[in-house]
C-alpha cells in the first residue's frame, strides 16, 4: 500500500477531523466535570469546535481543488455547502443554550452529537464516492435519530425520534441498494468514474434504472419530497425545536449537496430521464407541501411543511441539470438557513416551558409587546413567502432563472404559483402578530445566544436580501 | 463473468453440505435416550431459573456491545501488528487515534455507569428511567 | 485621502442606529451631541474630500470610488459607487455644514418633545440620504437617495402627527400631501431612468454622458429631460407641483430649515447640474424649466407678499428662491444656480432658525399680526433675522446680492423677457422680506400679552445661527464677480459656461440689481413703517388682486376638484363595487379551493408509520416503474 497517498491532500477533510476531535473532547469534558455548573461552558466548546471547522473550511478556500483518497473533495461547491451547515450547526448550538437544561441534563452527549452530524453532513457535501457518501448519511442520521429523541420525558419526543429512525432506516436501505446497483451497473464507486463510464454507454441498463430510481427514493427521503416526506411533519414537530432548525437547514444543504453531485457527477448522460422524474417530484413536493401548510394552527407543523414545499422549489432547481441550477440551489439552502432557523428561533422563544411546540395563536398580539421579535418574524416570514427585498427573494429568484434558462419555463410558473399559495400561510402569522389581540400575556423565553441568533439570522436574511450579488459571488456551482 | 464466481457457489454449497451431515449423522446414527435435563435449554453449564424470552437489563446489551467493539479492535489490531514493520509511523499514529477514539468511549461508558450491575439510581439520571430498571430487579 | 469617502456616509448612518437602538438609554443631550456629532464627522470628511480634491490637477477631479456591486441581472449592472467631483463635494459641504448647525440647533428647539429621539434619528437619515442623492455615481443610487429623502421628509413634516391647528389641518397629513406630490416627480425620475438604461445600456453618470452626445436622439434627450423637469418640479417644489412645500411648514421648524430650505428642496437643482449633459442635448426642455423657474419665482413671491404666517411667508419665498435656480439652471448657468444653492441655503437656514427662535419666544405664535416691537425683546434673533433678510433681499454685496446677480446676469443673455420677470421678482423679494422684518421686529406691540412673555431664546439656539449669519454675510466671495472661483472650480463637473457677458453689461446689470434691491426696501419701509400715503394707494391700487393672490392663486383648489375628488370618486368605486364582488369573489373562490385541498391532505398525514412506508414504497414502485419502463 502507498503510505503517502494517504496522507496527501489530507488538509481536504480538515473541518470534519476539527469537528472530530472537538467532538470527543466535549464527550471528555462532560466526563471529567466536577459540578452541573461546568457544563455551561459545553455549548461553548462546541461553538469553538464548529467555528474551527469554518476557519479550516475558509482556509482550504485559499487553496487549490484537492482531492482526498478520491473520496472527499475541497472545490468551490462542497465548500460552500459545506459553510451553510457550519452557520446552522452554530446557530443550532446557540438555540440549544438555554433550551437544553430545561428538557435534559445530559448535555455531553447532546453536543457531542450536534457535532458529530455537523461531520456527516459536512463529509456529505464533500463526498465523491458513494460509500463515503452512505457513510457519511449514516453519521448524520443515527445521530439525528437520537437528538430528536432527545426530551425524553416526552413522548411526542420520543414518537418523532422512533418515527425517524424507523421510516430512516427503510429510506437508507433504498439508499445503499441502489448504491450496490449503480456500483454493479458501473463497477465502480467514484462518482466521477461512474459518470464517465455511463457517458459511453457501458452500463447494464436492468442494473443502471433501478439504481437510479433508488438512490432518488433515498435522497428523496432525506431532503423530504413527495411522496417520501411524510415523516418530515411529525419529526420536526416533535423534535426539540433547535434539533428542528439544525435538522431543516443541516440536512437540506448535505443531502441536496450529495444530490446535485451524484446527479452532476455520475449520471449527467441521464439528465433526460431524471430530469422528467425531478419535475414531476418537485411539482408533487411544492404543492402538496404549500397546501398542507395552510391548514396548520401549529408554527413548527406550518414550517415543516413549508420545509417540505422549500424542498420542491430548491429541486427546480436542479431539473434543468446546469451548473447556474447548482449554484442556485446552493444559494437557496444559504438564504433558507438563516431565514428558517431564525422563524425557529422565533417559535422556541414562544413555546411554553415543557411544550414543544407553539400554535400560532401564541404570536397573536406580539409586536404590542414586543416589537422587535415581531419584526424578526416578520422579515422571516416576509423572506420566506419570497417577498423583496430580502433574501428569500433573491433565492427563488435565482432558482427560477435557472429554471427558465434550463428551458424549463412551465416549472418555474408553478413554482411562483405556489409561492403565492404560500404567502396565504406566512403572512398569517403575521396578521396575528400585529392584528390580532393577545389572549394570553406571552412572555417570551430568551437568553444570550437566543438573542444573538435571531439578530445574526434576522440581519443576514436582510443583508443577503439587500447584496445579493455579494454572497453569489464566493459560491460556485457543479457541473455543466 | 458469472462462471468467476464460481468457487462462491462451491464454498456455498460445500458448507450448507457440511452443516447437514452434521446434524443429519448424529439424528441418524445415535441413541435416543430422552430425560428432563435433555430438554433444558444450554447455558453453558447454569441450570436456567425463567423462561429465555423476557426483558433483561439494559446494561446486557451495553456490556454485549462493549465486548464486540473491544473484540473488533483486538482482531484489527494483530494483522496490524503482523505488518507495522512496513507501514511504519503513520500507520503507528493512525491507531493510536483509532485507540483514542474507542478510549473516548470506553471512558463514557465507564463514567455512565455502563458497566454497573445494579441499577443504581445515579444523580445524572432521569427519574422515569430508573423506576424501569427498578421494576425490572424487582422482577428478578 | 479619497479612500475614506465612504465615512462621510458611515457616520450618519452610524448614528441613527446607535440613536435607534441605544437612544432609550441615553440622556437627551447625548443623544443630541451624537447626532450632531456625526453629522460634523461628515463634515470633516467633506473637508478632507475637498482638500484631496484641490491637491490634483483640474482634469483629474472626478473620481469615482467603488465599494461594491449592488445588483447585477444579466447585463444589468448597479455598482454602489461614490463619485467625487467638485458638484458632490460642494454639496456634501452644504449638506453636511448646514446639516451640523441645524442639529446643534435642534437640541435646543427640541428638548422638551417627548419624541425627541426619534427625532434625531429621522434627522440623521434624512442626512444619511441626502448624502446618498449627492455623492452615488449613478442614476440609481441617486434616485435611492431621492426616494431616502422624501421618505425623511414625510416622516419630519408629520412629525407632530397627532396634532392638528387651523392653518394645517391635522399635521400627519401635510407630510402625506408632501409626499403624495412628491410621488408625481419621482415616476417621472423613475421613468427617466429606465429610458436612458434601455437606450443607453448603463446608468452610471459617467458612461451616460460620454455616451448620450453620440447615441441620444434630440427627441429622446429632451424626454428624459422633460422627465426629469417632472420629477424637478416635485422634489424642488416648482410648478406644478410646489403645493406641497408651504404645507411642509407643520414639520418643526429645523426640520423646515434643513430639509425644507437648506438641501432636500434643491436637490432637484443639484440633479440638473449634474445632468447638464442631458440638458444641453435637449435645449428645448431646459428653455421651458428655464420659464417654469421664473414664473415660479414671480408667483410665490407675489403669495409671500399676503402671507401673514412667518413661516409660511418664508415657504414662498423658499419656493421663489428655488424658481430662481431652476432658472439659472434652465439657462446653462449650473455654476450660478449651484451658487445660489449654497448661498441660499446659508440665509434661509438662518431666517429659518431664527423665525423658530421667534416662535419659541412666542410660545409657538406664527402669526405676524400679533407681534411686533420684537427688536427689544429678542436683540439677538432680530439682527440674525436682519441679516439673513438682507441677504434674501439681495441687498449690496450681501451674498444673495452676487448669486442672485449672476442667474439674472446669464437669464438677460437668454431672454430679455425673463429677466425682466426675474427682476420684478428681485424686487417684490425685497419687499416681502422686510415686511417681515418691519412688522414683527419693529413698531409698537399688537398684542400685549404675548410681547410681555417673549423672550430670547438660550445660547445653543443663537451661537450656530452667528454662523450661518457670517456665511450669509459674506458668502459672496465664493464667487465674486470677474474672479468666478467657485464657476471655475465646478468646471470639471458642469462644463464650461457658455454664455460670456461684456464687461459693461456686467456692471450695468449689477447696478440694476443694487438699485432694485434697495427700492423694495425701501417700499417696505414706507409701507409698514411709516406708512406714508403713495405706498398705501400703491396696495390700494392692486386691491383687485389681492383676494386672487390670498388664496394662493386657488391652485389647491383646482387640484382638489380636478384630480383629487375625481380619484377619491374612482377609488370608491374600486373599494365598494369593482374589489368586494368582481376582485374579492374569484380570489376568495381560489383560496377556498386551495384551503379545501389543503384540509384533504393534511388528513392523509395521519401519524401513523405504517402509512408513512407505504406512501413512501408507492414512490419507490412509481419511480422505478418510470426510469426502468419509462
Amino acid at each position: 500500500m502507498n503510505i503517502a497517498a494517504l496522507t496527501a491532500n489530507l488538509h481536504v477533510i480538515l473541518p470534519e477531523m476539527v469537528l472530530a476531535a472537538f467532538a470527543l473532547l466535549v464527550i471528555l469534558a462532560d466526563m471529567l466535570r466536577q459540578d452541573e455548573e461546568e457544563s455551561r461552558l459545553l455549548p461553548l466548546l462546541t461553538l469553538a469546535g464548529i467555528l474551527a471547522a469554518m476557519a479550516a473550511t475558509a482556509w482550504i478556500w485559499n487553496r487549490p481543488v484537492a482531492s482526498y483518497q478520491e473520496g472527499a473533495i475541497a472545490d468551490g461547491f462542497a465548500l460552500g455547502a459545506r459553510t451553510v451547515i457550519l452557520v446552522a450547526a452554530g446557530l443550532a448550538t446557540l438555540l440549544s443554550m438555554g433550551y437544553l437544561p430545561r428538557i435534559n441534563r445530559q448535555m455531553g452527549e447532546y453536543y457531542a452529537l450536534v457535532l458529530l452530524a455537523t461531520l456527516g453532513m459536512t463529509m456529505m457535501a464533500s463526498a465523491t464516492d458513494l460509500i463515503v457518501l452512505f457513510l457519511a448519511l449514516e453519521i448524520f442520521s443515527l445521530a439525528l435519530y437520537i437528538l430528536s429523541g432527545y426530551y425524553r420525558k416526552n413522548p411526542r419526543s420520543t414518537e418523532a425520534s422512533m418515527k425517524y429512525f424507523l421510516l430512516g432506516a427503510f429510506a437508507s436501505s433504498f439508499f445503499v441498494y441502489g448504491a450496490a446497483l449503480l456500483y454493479g451497473a458501473a463497477g465502480t464507486t467514484q462518482l466521477r468514474e461512474i459518470g464517465n463510464l455511463l457517458a459511453s454507454d457501458h452500463g447494464n441498463p436492468n442494473l443502471l434504472w433501478p439504481g437510479i430510481a433508488l438512490l432518488l427514493v433515498g435522497f428523496g427521503f432525506k431532503v423530504s419530497l413527495v411522496p417520501f416526506h411524510m415523516w418530515t411533519p411529525d419529526v420536526y414537530q416533535g423534535a426539540p425545536t433547535p434539533v428542528t432548525a439544525f435538522m431543516s437547514a443541516g440536512t437540506k444543504t448535505a443531502a441536496f449537496a450529495a444530490f446535485v453531485r451524484v446527479l452532476m457527477e455520475a449520471l449527467p448522460a441521464q439528465q433526460i430521464q431524471w430530469g422528467w422524474a425531478l419535475a414531476v417530484l418537485a411539482v408533487l413536493t411544492m404543492t402538496v407541501g404549500n397546501l398542507t401548510a395552510l391548514r396548520q394552527l401549529s408554527l413548527k407543523r406550518m414550517l415543516a411543511y413549508s420545509s417540505v414545499a422549500n424542498a420542491g422549489y430548491i429541486l427546480v432547481a436542479l431539473v434543468p441539470g446546469t451548473a447556474q441550477g447548482s449554484k442556485a440551489a446552493l444559494f437557496y439552502l444559504l438564504t433558507y438557513a438563516f431565514m428558517n432557523v431564525g422563524a425557529l428561533a422565533v417559535v422556541i422563544t414562544l413555546e411554553k416551558i415543557d411544550e414543544l411546540d407553539a400554535l400560532q395563536n401564541r404570536a397573536a398580539g406580539l409586536a404590542d409587546r414586543w416589537p422587535l421579535l415581531a419584526l424578526a418574524m416578520s422579515i422571516f416570514m416576509l423572506s420566506l413567502s419570497g417577498i423583496p427585498p430580502l433574501a428569500g427573494f433573491f433565492g427563488k429568484f435565482f432558482v427560477f432563472q435557472a429554471a427558465v434558462e434550463g428551458g424549463w419555463t412551465w416549472l418555474a410558473v408553478v413554482g411562483v404559483l405556489n409561492s403565492a399559495i404560500s404567502a396565504y400561510y406566512y403572512l398569517r402569522v403575521m396578521v396575528a402578530m400585529y392584528f390580532h389581540e393577545a389572549e394570553e400575556p406571552v412572555q417570551p423565553r430568551r437568553w444570550g445566544g437566543l438573542s444573538l441568533s435571531l439578530a445574526l439570522t434576522a440581519l443576514a436574511t436582510v443583508i443577503i436580501g439587500l447584496y445579493p450579488s455579494l454572497w453569489t459571488g464566493f459560491l460556485s456551482g457543479l457541473g455543466g | 463473468m458469472a462462471i468467476d464466481y464460481l468457487p462462491l457457489l462451491i464454498l456455498i454449497i460445500l458448507a450448507m453440505g457440511f452443516a447437514a451431515i452434521a446434524m443429519g449423522l448424529p439424528a441418524v446414527l445415535g441413541p435416543k435416550l430422552p430425560n428432563k435435563q435433555k430438554y433444558e435449554p444450554y447455558e453453558s453449564g447454569i441450570i436456567p431459573f425463567a423462561d429465555a424470552r423476557r426483558r433483561f437489563p439494559v446494561q446486557y446489551y451495553l456490556v454485549a456491545m462493549l465486548f464486540v467493539v473491544f473484540d473488533i479492535e483486538v482482531i484489527f489490531l494483530y494483522p496490524w501488528a503482523v505488518i507495522l514493520n512496513r507501514l511504519g509511523l503513520f500507520a503507528l499514529v493512525e491507531m493510536a487515534i483509532f485507540l483514542l477514539i474507542l478510549l473516548v468511549g470506553y471512558v463514557y461508558c465507564w463514567k455512565r455507569g455502563a458497566l454497573d450491575w445494579g441499577g443504581q439510581v445515579r444523580p445524572g439520571d432521569d427519574v422515569v428511567e430508573s423506576q424501569v430498571v427498578e421494576s425490572q430487579v424487582e422482577e428478578e | 485621502m479619497l479612500q475614506l469617502a465612504w465615512l462621510l456616509l458611515a457616520f450618519p448612518a452610524a448614528g441613527a442606529l446607535i440613536n435607534t437602538f441605544l437612544g432609550s438609554r441615553f440622556s437627551k443631550p447625548t443623544i443630541g451631541w451624537i447626532a450632531s456629532g456625526t453629522v460634523a464627522a461628515s463634515f470633516v470628511v467633506s473637508l478632507g474630500l475637498l482638500l484631496g480634491l484641490l491637491g490634483l490637477p483640474g482634469e483629474e477631479r472626478v473620481i469615482t470610488l467603488p465599494l461594491w456591486d449592488w445588483i447585477t441581472i444579466g447585463d444589468f449592472r448597479a455598482p454602489t459607487a461614490l463619485l467625487i467631483d467638485p458638484l458632490s463635494v460642494t454639496m456634501a459641504l452644504v449638506v453636511t455644514g448646514v446639516g451640523a448647525l441645524i442639529h446643534v440647533y435642534a437640541i435646543g428647539y427640541m428638548f422638551d418633545d417627548e419624541r425627541f429621539q426619534r427625532f434625531f434619528v429621522y434627522l440623521n437619515f434624512f442626512v444619511f440620504a441626502m448624502l446618498i442623492l449627492v455623492m452615488s455615481d449613478n442614476f440609481l443610487g441617486m434616485y435611492v437617495g431621492w426616494e431616502g429623502v422624501g421618505l425623511a421628509s414625510y416622516l419630519l413634516i408629520g412629525f407632530w402627527f397627532d396634532k392638528r391647528d387651523d392653518t394645517y389641518g391635522y399635521y400627519a397629513d401635510a407630510g402625506k400631501k408632501a409626499f403624495l406630490v412628491n410621488r408625481v416627480g419621482d415616476f417621472g425620475m423613475a421613468l427617466a431612468i429606465m429610458i436612458l438604461w434601455t437606450s443607453l445600456g448603463s446608468v452610471t453618470f459617467l458612461d451616460v454622458f460620454q455616451a448620450a452626445p453620440a447615441s441620444l436622439s434630440s427627441g429622446v434627450a429632451t424626454a428624459i429631460a422633460l422627465l426629469l423637469l417632472l420629477a424637478a418640479t416635485g422634489k424642488s417644489a416648482q410648478i406644478p407641483l410646489y403645493v406641497w412645500l408651504p404645507d411642509a411648514m407643520a414639520g418643526p421648524t429645523p426640520v423646515s430649515a434643513l430639509i425644507h430650505a437648506a438641501t432636500m428642496v434643491t436637490a432637484g437643482i443639484y440633479m440638473i447640474a449634474r445632468t447638464h449633459v442631458l440638458w444641453e442635448l435637449g435645449p428645448s426642455a431646459a428653455n421651458l424649466a428655464a420659464w417654469i423657474g421664473g414664473l415660479t419665482a414671480l408667483m410665490a413671491a407675489s403669495i409671500a407678499l399676503v402671507q401673514v404666517d412667518l413661516k409660511k411667508i418664508l415657504a414662498y419665498s423658499t419656493i421663489s428662491q428655488l424658481g430662481y435656480m431652476v432658472m439659472g439652471v434652465g439657462v446653462g448657468a449650473y455654476a450660478f444656480g449651484i451658487f445660489h444653492l449654497i448661498t441660499h441655503a446659508f440665509f434661509k437656514a438662518l431666517l429659518f432658525l431664527a423665525a423658530g427662535n421667534v416662535m419659541h419666544g412666542l410660545h409657538g405664535e406664527l402669526d405676524i399680526r400679533k407681534m411686533g416691537g420684537l427688536r427689544e425683546k429678542m436683540p439677538t434673533t432680530y439682527r440674525l433675522f436682519l441679516i439673513g433678510a438682507l441677504a434674501l433681499a439681495g441687498f449690496p454685496l450681501m451674498s444673495g446680492f452676487f448669486s442672485k446677480d449672476g442667474i439674472l446676469l446669464n437669464v438677460f443673455g437668454h431672454s430679455p423677457l425673463l429677466y425682466a420677470i426675474g427682476l420684478f421678482t428681485a424686487l417684490l423679494t425685497a419687499v416681502y422680506s422686510f415686511r417681515a422684518v418691519f412688522v414683527p421686529f419693529w413698531g409698537q406691540p399688537r398684542d400685549k400679552h404675548l410681547h410681555e412673555h417673549a423672550h430670547e431664546s438660550p445660547p445653543i439656539m443663537t451661537r450656530p445661527l452667528w454662523v450661518l449669519a457670517i456665511l450669509a454675510i459674506v458668502g459672496g466671495v465664493l464667487n465674486l464677480p470677474f474672479v468666478l472661483t467657485l464657476e471655475r472650480w465646478l468646471e470639471p463637473a458642469v462644463g464650461e459656461p457658455s454664455f460670456h457677458p461684456s464687461l459693461a453689461l456686467e456692471v450695468s446689470l449689477l447696478l440694476v440689481s443694487a438699485v432694485v434691491a434697495l427700492a423694495g426696501i425701501y417700499l417696505a419701509y414706507a409701507r409698514y413703517v411709516k406708512e406714508i400715503g403713495w405706498a398705501r394707494r400703491l396696495q390700494n391700487a392692486l386691491g383687485p388682486l389681492q383676494p386672487l393672490v390670498e388664496h394662493k392663486y386657488y391652485v389647491d383648489e383646482f387640484y382638489d376638484a380636478a384630480i383629487v375628488q375625481p380619484l377619491k370618486a374612482l377609488a370608491r368605486w374600486f373599494a365598494e363595487v369593482f374589489d368586494p364582488g368582481i376582485i374579492d369573489g374569484s380570489v376568495h373562490l381560489i383560496g377556498r379551493a386551495n384551503l379545501a385541498a389543503g384540509e384533504r391532505l393534511r388528513r392523509l398525514h395521519n401519524g401513523l408509520v405504517p402509512t408513512y412506508a407505504l406512501s413512501i414504497f408507492v414512490g419507490v414502485v412509481v419511480l422505478v416503474m418510470y426510469l426502468v419502463f419509462g
